[in-house]
């Protein structure tokens, strides 16, 4: 299983990929998760991966080989579209962050990307940012879209639960439960 | 049971079973997580020094000493290193000393993408190259090990990859690995010509000893499938071949980079149809074979620039396309990198474009400053030649250049290197005006603790660099702290300081935005007395946008940190609770 997970840095995208490694372990694959840190991780496009299978070798995704892709924004979906497989999917955050060529106006964010996303793959579409504040912070959204991604993989909930109890700290425990929930149940 | 660990994770627990006692580093992306993992390990002394120089330095002198010792770097961090390092190859070591070095291919974080690999031929250093986090454990294990059975300091060399994936890794016990003696031989450690000369022909014997360990050791190792062709490959670049090779062909897995062996080569490359040398950045291992008379494929095939990827190798090997994909024909807007909202950078490099200086500047997240709309940088070398880069530009332009340029260096960069370039412009009297970017933290490698921060690596207080103190006591008169939100004063100092015919530092300072102790609460809202100046658009803050003509700030992103407040005209943005 290839999982390619795209974001803006500071969206908590490399949470989600450790989650993820961490629940594929437990499901007792060989796992290689690759991350992304230092001058990238701030404000600009960041991709993390997670493989799993009987054995890994490459920690990176190459084009056309990912079987899913969580993105954290839209942008970012589309940038990703081309390392989709075919007969992939794509779980996307509908959440719009304007990169700094568009706020400066020397681009502008490409219109209706959910339609090109859909006739091109299978795309789930979801409105995190919503789901977060539902939950009690807009931090919380990677957890809404961990709990999107656990409900649309054959792997028992309580493992997630489990994981979820382990990675993120006590105190905000309770309110990642929500958005955990919040994603599963949609 | 296994655990998931980074490869930086990895080698900080494989240092720890190994015994060692000393590590000093400087921070380094995509080196710092070893060194920051090194702290979970309690009775590891462990520190960040104030750069590379000095951590190896820390780190030799701890192995002298009798001590398991290890330094960790980034790629550029061994140039900076490399004055002890050259030296500690001829004195060896009594204790096992583990230099760590993590190049930077793609250049995710970095100002160039040198290879490493030419260093450990240039010193006369072994050199071990792990492919995965399991290899980073237990090919650090063996570095000690190698390094006290050859007397030589041993480098392990990573790379972006392989430090910053997560694979499986076996815990392991720690060794009892007891202090040995102080070596008490200054034939070995005095390093003037009577007896550097004699440690020469050492190292020239230990290199043949070396030479004969590469030819026998598992860690070059032979994967024979029957097939007729061969890759050479070692690290991440191993890994992508097998991902994108399997078994089709026989592999020669070079564990150790140098020495290269040359029987070992010779006879994995007999009968083989074709030979390919498979490497990221630089042909090392292609010229050796070269030079040995084995007839490799190399750099003909593969590029010299930046990561490689399964399917890059597949297409050279066996012609074999990659797998289709969705293309997307229109132009996708890039995201760089951005200052984060809230960040204190952003007031200095507003001052600095408003008045249309020069600006020499370094490497931290300030760098940043040099992107659109800011765009208020001209220069970025390395570490420290803010100050000394502007002091020549000063003495090739004149004086009245002089008055339209500064440089500015963060708090961390300043201590790193950065005050030796400001004893040039006091020395050699100069008249620069030097932005010290006071965060109160080192930021771009993720929060570390610096000299001027008051604690150390573990979190404890300690003695704390005053940078007032420090500038004065090296002959700046004009030393002026100013807070780069206030921006009209901050405009004022600027404006002075440059004006002056005598060298002045402005300390700005306010702390990072993402530091816990920085509470920046509620966000910023434009009200309807916006006349949609788009003053607060020169900020380049990613929480401000415009759309048809309209400015917006996205509570989601905005923290309220006011600095557009400051900057807006007309009073029409607010702050809400």
């Amino acid at each position: 299983m290839n999982i390619m997970i795209v974001g803006v840095g500071g969206q908590g995208t490399l949470l989600a990929s450790r989650i993820l490694g961490k629940v594929a372990i437990k499901e007792g694959c060989d796992v290689k998760v690759s991350e992304v840190h230092g001058m990238s991780q701030r404000g600009g496009s960041v991709v993390t991966y997670v493989k799993y299978a009987d054995k890994v070798y490459s920690p990176i995704i190459d084009k056309g080989e990912a079987d899913l892709v969580l993105a954290f924004e839209l942008l970012e979906a589309y940038r990703a579209l081309p390392y989709v497989k075919k007969g992939g999917k794509m779980i996307v955050n509908t959440q719009k962050m304007d990169p700094m060529p568009v706020i400066t106006g020397a681009a502008q964010y490409p219109q209706g990307i959910e339609e090109k996303l859909s006739s091109k793959v299978e795309l789930q579409a979801v409105d995190a940012l919503s789901l977060a504040k539902e939950a009690g912070t807009i931090k919380a959204v990677n957890v809404v879209l961990i709990g999107v991604i656990a409900k649309s993989m054959s792997i028992d909930k309580q493992v997630w639960l489990d994981v979820l109890k382990d990675t993120v700290p006590e105190k905000f425990l309770e309110m990642n439960l929500k958005a955990f929930e919040l994603g599963y149940s949609l | 049971m296994k655990k998931l660990m980074l490869g930086n994770e990895a080698v900080a627990r494989g240092a720890y079973e190994a015994g060692v006692s000393v590590v000093s580093s400087y921070p380094g992306t995509p080196s710092t997580e070893i060194t920051e993992n090194i702290v979970k390990y309690e009775d590891i002394y462990v520190e960040w020094a104030p750069n590379e120089k000095v951590a190896a330095e820390v780190a030799v002198g701890a192995s002298i000493a009798g001590a398991r010792s290890m330094s960790c770097m980034k790629h550029v961090g061994l140039n900076v290193m490399a004055d002890p390092v050259f030296t500690a190859s001829y004195t060896g070591v009594n204790g096992g000393m583990v230099l760590c070095v993590a190049d930077d291919q793609g250049m995710h974080s970095s100002q160039n993408e040198q290879d490493s690999r030419h260093y450990a031929k240039a010193a006369k250093i072994m050199m071990l190259e792990p492919c995965d986090s399991a290899e980073c454990k237990d090919f650090t294990k063996r570095a000690f090990e190698l390094s006290e059975k050859y007397d030589t300091p041993v480098f392990l060399r990573l790379s972006t990859r392989v430090s910053h994936s997560q694979s499986l890794v076996e815990e392991e016990p720690k060794e009892d690995i007891p202090l040995k003696e102080f070596d008490d031989n200054p034939a070995k450690y005095v390093m003037m010509p009577g007896n550097a000369i004699k440690r020469h022909v050492v190292v020239e014997e230990r290199m043949k000893a070396l030479s004969e360990f590469a030819e026998e050791s598992d860690l070059n190792a032979v994967e024979d499938n029957g097939a007729k062709i061969g890759v050479i490959a070692g690290g991440i670049a191993y890994i992508y071949a097998k991902e994108a090779l399997g078994d089709k062909v026989n592999y020669l897995k070079i564990g150790i980079t140098y020495p290269l062996p040359e029987k070992k080569i010779k006879d994995f490359a007999a009968g083989l149809d074709k030979v390919f040398v498979i490497e990221e950045l630089d042909p090392i291992i292609e010229e050796h074979c070269k030079a040995i008379g084995v007839d490799v494929v190399g750099k003909e095939v593969f590029s010299l620039l930046g990561e490689y990827t399964p399917s890059m190798i597949k297409k050279a090997v066996t012609g074999e396309e990659p797998a289709e994909f969705n293309e997307v024909l229109e132009e996708i807007p890039v995201r760089p990198p951005v200052m984060c909202a809230g960040c204190p950078h952003r007031g200095v490099f507003y001052v600095l474009k408003k008045l249309n200086l020069y600006v020499s500047g370094d490497i931290g997240c300030y760098t940043l400053g040099a992107t659109p709309p800011l765009r208020a940088m001209n220069t970025t070398i390395c570490m420290g030649a803010s100050i000394s880069a502007a002091h020549g530009m000063a003495k090739a332009r004149g004086a009245e250049f002089n008055k339209k340029l500064v440089s500015v260096i963060g708090d961390s960069t300043f201590m790193h290197s950065g005050i030796t370039g400001l004893v040039d412009v006091v020395y050699n009297k100069g008249t620069g005006t030097v932005i010290i970017l006071d965060n109160s933290i080192t930021g771009m490698t993720g929060h570390q603790d610096n000299p001027t921060t008051g604690y150390t690596i573990r979190g404890e207080e300690t003695a704390q660099v005053n940078l007032i103190t420090l500038c004065k006591s090296i002959g700046i008169e004009n030393v002026v702290v100013a807070d780069p939100f206030d921006v009209k004063n901050f405009e004022k100092v600027v404006r002075e300081e440059i004006n002056r015919n005598a060298p002045s530092v402005i300390i700005a300072q306010r702390p990072c935005a993402l530091l816990k102790r920085v509470k920046y609460s509620g966000s910023c809202k434009i009200t309807d007395k916006c006349r949609k100046c788009q003053m607060c658009m020169k900020l380049g803050c990613p929480a401000i946008s415009v759309h048809d003509g309209y400015l917006e700030i996205d509570p989601a992103q905005c923290n309220g940190c006011g600095l557009c407040v400051n900057v807006c005209p007309f009073g029409a943005i607010e702050k809400e609770d």
